[in-house]
């Protein structure tokens, strides 16, 4: 570790920019925007799956309020959606004299939110599209071998349609982490917000943008690889034969 | 009725921003997204090479750091240029990046890498029979792609189109981080100012949709228009 911090310090020498102090601020950010995408992914993940099998369903008091809230939250742009959510928290009565404050004082939380309704909202419509393409034959066949409407979404239906889901909610996937540059505004020092700090603080846009493009730019291309390889292994029943 | 605080003509001008930015960067996303799908799909490897690096890079960075880093970096750059210039040639020239027009300059060259990828998807998809036959009709380039190729293109292109259209219209708000006053910005102010954020971002969220319900419709306008001839009958 000492050699590490040394060679380290040694390749950063003559540059007055990228400094360890920098180079730790990129770092925590890093951490940051991880955290940010993946929770708000996991969150939406699990938010998505019954508000897609809802959206299918049909009684109309059940459909509609999920379609409008798709509609509204895939209609309008992340960064209102968190301002309203960010500067909304502060203006419910009484909330800074509770618990909740100590956790929603900090950016984090409500970002967290915003992004988790977001996400929630276009992984639904993905679902959405999966489940509705699922074979006829296969649900007909559930039925004839008696399964009850619960078990045939369990072990028919949701299986086939996360594996058809795939490209596209791998598409989500690379559409969050960009999205998540928006923390920045509110004051996260994520990615965005560490970069936006070395440009304000050394006057170096391009070396502050450049540098942290190439990050989001690994992090895309290890995102769009793990799912290739996903894809890979899961849809193989789908390739044409002979291949 | 809601009471804007006298933020009403300020919120309808933002509005008025929001849309010029929205078509304006549309358009040069458009011309940059057929240049770009011919690039990809021309014979020369160095086209091709230029066009793929070109959308693979802007797809893999998140909007808003481009958006920084042209903006921020855009004005430096020219600067330098300049200075260069005034050195080398003694021409005395400043040029001030306007953020209007950094603003249609950065979500177009973002959206063109887009519209590369649905434009090349939709020429392919293009019958090589009907191209044969303008060529057998001794049609130029220019007009075979006027008369043929761009119209059949555009059955195919239109949902893509559709579908890049909102979210350009979405990343318009981030122009508001940049400092350029559109109507996130103006309501983020008021909502500062006036300490009611609901009334404002609410108002803004309903222009958005109420614009992307507008343009649901005419984008389905011109889908018929462009699907004359291959309808359910034949």
């Amino acid at each position: 570790m000492e050699s590490l911090t040394q060679w380290i310090q040694g390749l950063l020498a003559d540059n007055t920019i990228f400094t360890l102090q920098t180079l730790s601020y990129y770092g925590e950010g890093l951490v940051t925007t991880v955290q940010l995408v993946f929770l708000s992914l996991v969150i939406g993940l699990v938010l998505a799956v019954p508000l897609a099998i809802g959206r299918g369903s049909k009684h109309r008091w059940i459909q509609l309020p999920i379609f409008f809230y798709c509609y509204v939250f895939r209609g309008t742009p992340l960064l209102v959606q968190l301002y309203l959510i960010y500067y909304g928290v502060v203006f419910i009565d009484g909330i800074q004299d509770t618990w909740l404050w100590v956790i929603l004082e900090k950016p984090f939380v409500p970002a967290l939110i915003a992004f988790t309704l977001n996400t929630a909202a276009y992984t639904t419509e993905i679902f959405r599209g999966a489940i509705k393409s699922t074979a006829r034959g296969e649900i007909e066949a559930a039925r004839a071998y008696g399964m009850s409407w619960w078990l045939m979404m369990r072990r028919i239906v949701l299986p086939s349609a996360f594996r058809r889901a795939l490209p596209a909610y791998g598409n989500e996937v690379i559409f969050m982490l960009h999205a998540s540059a928006i923390a920045s505004v509110v004051t996260i020092m994520d990615l965005t917000g560490a970069a936006r700090f070395v440009y304000a603080r050394f006057y170096a846009p391009f070396d502050a943008f450049l540098f942290v493009a190439a990050i989001y730019l690994c992090l895309t291309f290890s995102i769009l690889y793990l799912f290739r390889y996903l894809e890979k292994r899961l849809l193989v029943h789908l390739k044409p034969s002979g291949q | 009725m809601i009471d804007l605080h006298g933020y009403g003509p300020r919120l309808f001008e933002g509005a008025m921003i929001t849309i010029q930015l929205g078509v304006l960067s549309l358009i040069l996303s458009v011309i940059l997204g057929l240049l770009t799908a011919s690039a990809k799909m021309s014979r020369s490897w160095i086209l091709h090479r230029i066009g793929t690096l070109y959308t693979t890079i802007i797809r893999g960075v998140p909007d808003l750091v481009l958006m920084m880093l042209l903006f921020f970096g855009g004005q430096i750059g020219i600067n330098q240029v300049t200075d260069w210039l005034y050195y080398q040639f003694d021409i005395d020239i400043f040029i001030n990046v306007n953020e209007f027009v950094a603003g249609v300059l950065t979500i177009g060259l973002i959206f063109g890498a887009y519209m590369g990828e649905t434009f090349r998807g939709a020429f392919m998809a293009v019958d090589n029979g009907q191209i044969e036959a303008g060529r057998a009709y001794g049609m130029t380039n220019w007009l075979m792609f006027r008369r043929i190729r761009f119209p059949l293109m555009m059955r195919h292109a239109l949902p893509g189109l559709s579908n890049n259209w909102m979210v350009l219209l979405k990343t318009t708000a981030l122009v508001s981080v940049i400092g350029l006053s559109d109507m996130v910005r103006v309501a983020a102010e008021a909502s500062k100012a006036t300490r009611e954020p609901f009334t404002f971002m609410l108002i803004v969220a309903a222009i958005y949709l109420l614009i992307a319900s507008v343009s649901e419709w005419g984008f389905a306008k011109l889908q018929k228009r462009y699907d004359v001839g291959f309808g359910e009958s034949n």
